[in-house]
């Protein structure tokens, strides 16, 4: 019995294994036609993509996911730590007991609930600024939604690593004489300093992945994405498309070329979600040296 | 007391489990004109969406002749209609535009229906003032070379494109008839995936122009006239109005069974005068 | 304590180096941090009762019980109601928490209970287990559309699945796994040592063991990662997009295609006018997510005194 159950588990536990093997070999196989008829440069720097045409280049879509990406950073990243030292450090516990359940739903809203409030309520809001060919649809509302979806993962995060950090640090600061934001600033946020990058590097991967928010809000044009006139501000209000989107688009009518040219397009979606985790490990190893020197 | 809410959900869940059927159509006199009664089997449909509210209608109406026939219609696209089909993922897939060569070789068994002519009309958001263009015109609209509403006669507003992205049907239509082979569609344009988006996204945003099937024309948008023909059933179906296009039922090698008999339905004379009260063309 | 040293000399405090003391300055540096930071939380708060109460007020206006009861029309019309779409979403649920639990929580206790003791050894089975806990980590960063391409590759079309609650299912299995397995691994961890001891002296085998007297206690922490992966389920829109076609239609057997609550949200949204009932499916499944998010913090919360107790 116990022999037998042993062999069970660990069958189950093959069958892990064999998912992401599959998984991998799958889109592997699947991408390789587009990648040796295209080619891997072409395919990279191809500033325009005509399925029909036999056009297959990727950069607009890498553009637009890197920009839009960008632009959930710059909104999300500073509010969510903030939040997550307000949690850890500055909140009194009756309000902590409400806004840390608030940040917890926030992660569970389904993505399409955030699509669908970005296009009827962001999107006619952007359309306001007054720049022509501003249709609304674009990175800005993109961003925006981006945003409001990773800061829940990265406050999660950040706040746990924050509340990590050993009390002596904090206490042997306090006796020197800092104020506790002294403290915060330059004894605790540095301890957390790896738990701070893992938090913004899932919350960036988090955003590397989104698709159906995207689809809705982001304008889907195969354009690489462009500021509307002299100002480079303008830049936000472009429409664009996401790696993602192009996948979710396209994948059910794509056949032959085409389709290998979108599971390339998952390939390279998959290239750089690994090239953030690796920059962050990398980042993370940096802080661990100049501490223990 | 979570635990209580958790038996509530639970139990609501099954309540509405128990209770929801599909949607039962009203009940006609079970002889048809061809006495085929006792059909039963079900037929997926996928493909072109604007075919897709013609072939609800045909599926609807045919089902209430035969209410032991399930016919299951969805979206995706024209391109979509000839993948599914050609790969035997679907039972009939829905086209709105003719079948390119490129597809008859890849799926040398698929048999095409035409089942219908629909018009694409040229709408714009309400608050345009333009009532009317030339072809010409549209096609350097959409091609990126005429960006400001002035220059055709509106105000001085910069132009919203609005496209549909390539899969589609009514898309490739339309650049066949409009746009040309020289003239592609400005990289710019805002894409939506189904006529529907298309016709929201048009509604919503001042200044947008875009293409729609005549089966979705509605008040929320504004119908240019073309050439100066009015959009209307009439128009298209007389020649005048320039740009139409056949609408296609696929199947991979000849239909049999229940299949056979919606189309057959389809192309007889039942089915075609619903093709015309629904504000499409008949083949005749 | 050197540590704080170091962090101690780059504040540059005064007190140490003499000067006349800034203390005032560095309070008001400090009020002003701090109410910067109450602000964060506020717009935190502002932002999810934007989203969430917006949802839920537009779509409290639909929602009765026609709207749960009826079928919805299809099409452009986007009359009707979610009750095909919300049955869907329970059969994808029962599913795909079907197929994913047995390997997921499988897996972890492989991972737990018997592979430890083979580490550090040579041979093929640590080797397998390396790659399984590579294998599990890297599926947990995957996105989600990745995993909608792989089933649409492989369920859809090449085992000619089709759009079926199958083909949907098994990709949505694969999507939840990590979850499952690492949710799992915690709660198996966390249960102390001299249980397992204590069971071992008395004489069980190990599978008694497990069976016996870890997995009970490992118990709540393993339904709370199954309730998670519940809720990632019913939130989940990528993947089932390109598996489950997208009829309205209730479905009818493992074959047949459907929609989800979340998908219906964006078909209503994209192809129909009904911003309205997209509201209305919105609310009914935020207000299914916190129903779930508040079991899994219940679950926790016993999992912990359990641990305590």
């Amino acid at each position: 019995m116990d022999r037998s159950m042993r062999c069970l588990l660990l069958a189950g536990a093959l069958t892990s294994i064999l998912i992401v093997l599959l998984i991998g070999l799958f889109i592997l196989l699947q991408g390789w036609p587009a990648l040796r008829q295209v080619g891997l440069g072409p395919l990279l720097m191809g500033r325009v993509w005509r399925p029909q045409k036999g056009q297959f280049g990727l950069l607009p879509m890498i553009v637009g996911s890197m920009l839009v990406v960008l632009g959930a950073t710059i909104l999300g990243v500073p509010l969510a730590v903030a939040c997550a030292v307000f949690l850890a450090e500055v909140a009194p516990m009756p309000v902590r007991n409400v806004v840390r359940p608030a940040v917890e739903l926030l992660a569970g809203i389904p993505s399409v609930v955030y699509g669908l409030f970005g296009l009827v309520v962001l999107v006619p809001l952007v359309r306001h600024i007054p720049v022509p060919g501003n249709s609304g649809f674009g990175l800005a509302a993109a961003s925006a939604v981006l945003a409001v979806m990773i800061l829940p993962t990265i406050t999660n995060v950040a706040e746990n690593a924050i509340l990590a950090v050993p009390q002596d640090y904090r206490e042997g600061s306090l006796a020197l004489g800092a104020t506790h934001w002294q403290t915060i600033v330059g004894v605790t946020l540095p301890a957390a300093h790896s738990g701070l990058v893992a938090a913004i590097v899932l919350g960036v991967g988090r955003a590397l992945g989104e698709t159906m928010a995207m689809i809705m809000v982001i304008g889907n044009s195969v354009i690489l994405p462009r500021p509307l006139n002299g100002n480079p501000l303008t830049l936000a209000l472009s429409q664009a498309r996401t790696l993602t989107g192009n996948i979710a688009v396209e994948i059910s009518y794509a056949t032959g070329l085409h389709e290998s040219a979108l599971f390339a397009t998952g390939l390279v979606l998959f290239v750089l979600i690994m090239i953030v985790n690796a920059g962050a490990h990398a980042l993370m190893r940096g802080g661990q040296h100049e501490r223990s020197g | 007391m979570h635990r209580l809410w958790v038996f509530v959900f639970l139990a609501v869940a099954a309540a509405v489990a128990a209770c929801s059927s599909p949607a039962q159509p009203i009940q006609a006199p079970t002889t048809s004109v061809r006495g085929a009664e006792g059909l039963t089997g079900r037929v997926t449909v996928a493909g072109s969406t604007t075919v897709q509210p013609l072939a609800e209608k045909l599926a609807e109406a045919f089902m209430a002749e035969h209410p032991r026939v399930k016919i299951d219609v969805q979206g995706g696209g024209s391109s979509v209609g000839v993948k599914s089909a050609g790969r035997g993922m679907v039972d009939v897939g829905t086209v709105s535009r003719e079948i390119e060569d490129s597809e008859k070789q890849e799926y040398p068994d698929l048999k095409v229906f035409r089942i219908a002519l629909d018009g694409i009309a040229i709408i714009t958001n309400s608050g345009v003032s333009v009532d009317g263009l030339s072809k010409e015109q549209v096609r350097d609209i959409f091609a990126g070379k005429i960006t400001n509403w002035r220059q055709v006669g509106g105000a001085d507003r910069a132009i919203v494109v609005v496209a549909r992205e390539e899969g589609s049907g009514t898309r490739a239509a339309f650049e066949e008839m409009v746009m040309g082979p020289d003239n592609p569609i400005t990289g710019g344009a805002v894409l939506q995936p189904s006529n529907g988006a298309v016709r929201t996204a048009v509604m919503g945003t001042p200044d947008s122009i875009g293409f729609l099937s005549f089966g979705y024309l509605d008040q929320s948008v504004k119908a240019l006239k073309v050439d100066g023909v009015e959009p209307t059933g009439a128009s298209a179906a007389s020649g005048r109005y320039p740009i139409v296009r056949p609408l296609n039922m696929l199947t991979r090698g000849e239909p049999t069974g229940t299949v056979k008999s919606w189309l057959d339905w389809i192309l007889g004379p039942e089915g075609q005068q619903l093709v015309v009260k629904e504000g499409y063309i008949a083949v005749k | 304590m050197s540590e704080v040293a170091n962090m101690a000399g780059r504040l540059a405090l005064p007190e140490r180096t003499g000067a006349p003391s800034n203390l005032a300055r560095r309070r008001l540096v400090q009020s002003i941090a701090i109410g910067l930071l109450w602000l964060s939380g506020l717009v935190v708060i502002v932002a999810l009762m934007a989203v969430v109460g917006y949802v839920i007020l537009q779509g409290a206006r639909v929602i009765n019980l026609e709207f749960l009861l009826t079928p919805p029309r299809g099409g452009l019309s986007g009359e009707g109601g979610i009750s095909t779409t919300v049955v869907t979403t329970l059969y994808l649920v029962v599913l795909t928490i079907g197929i994913a639990t047995p390997i997921g929580v499988g897996t972890a206790i492989y991972l737990v209970e018997y592979a430890d003791e083979r580490r550090g050894q040579r041979g093929i089975v640590p080797l397998l287990v390396d790659a399984a806990r590579f294998g599990v980590e890297t599926l947990a960063g995957v996105p989600s559309i990745i995993f909608g391409l792989f089933g649409y590759a492989l369920f859809v079309s090449a085992l000619r699945f089709g759009f079926s609650l199958l083909s949907a299912s098994l990709a949505g299995a694969c999507l939840v796994l990590p979850v499952i397995i690492r949710v799992s691994e915690e709660a198996l961890r966390a249960v102390p040592r001299s249980l397992r001891e204590g069971s071992l002296a008395l004489g069980a085998t190990q599978w008694q063991t497990v069976w016996g007297a870890v997995l009970p206690v490992a118990l709540p922490g393993i339904i709370t990662g199954v309730v998670l992966s519940v809720g990632r389920v019913v939130g989940e829109t990528a993947v089932f997009y390109v598996t489950l076609g997208g009829s309205h239609y209730l479905p009818t057997s493992l074959l047949s295609g459907g929609r989800t609550m979340a998908l219906h949200v964006y078909y209503l949204a994209m192809d129909t006018r009904a911003f309205d009932k997209a509201m209305g499916t919105g609310a009914i499944l935020v207000l299914a997510i916190i129903l779930i998010n508040a079991v899994t913090n219940y679950l926790s919360r016993r999992l912990t005194t359990r641990m305590r107790g």
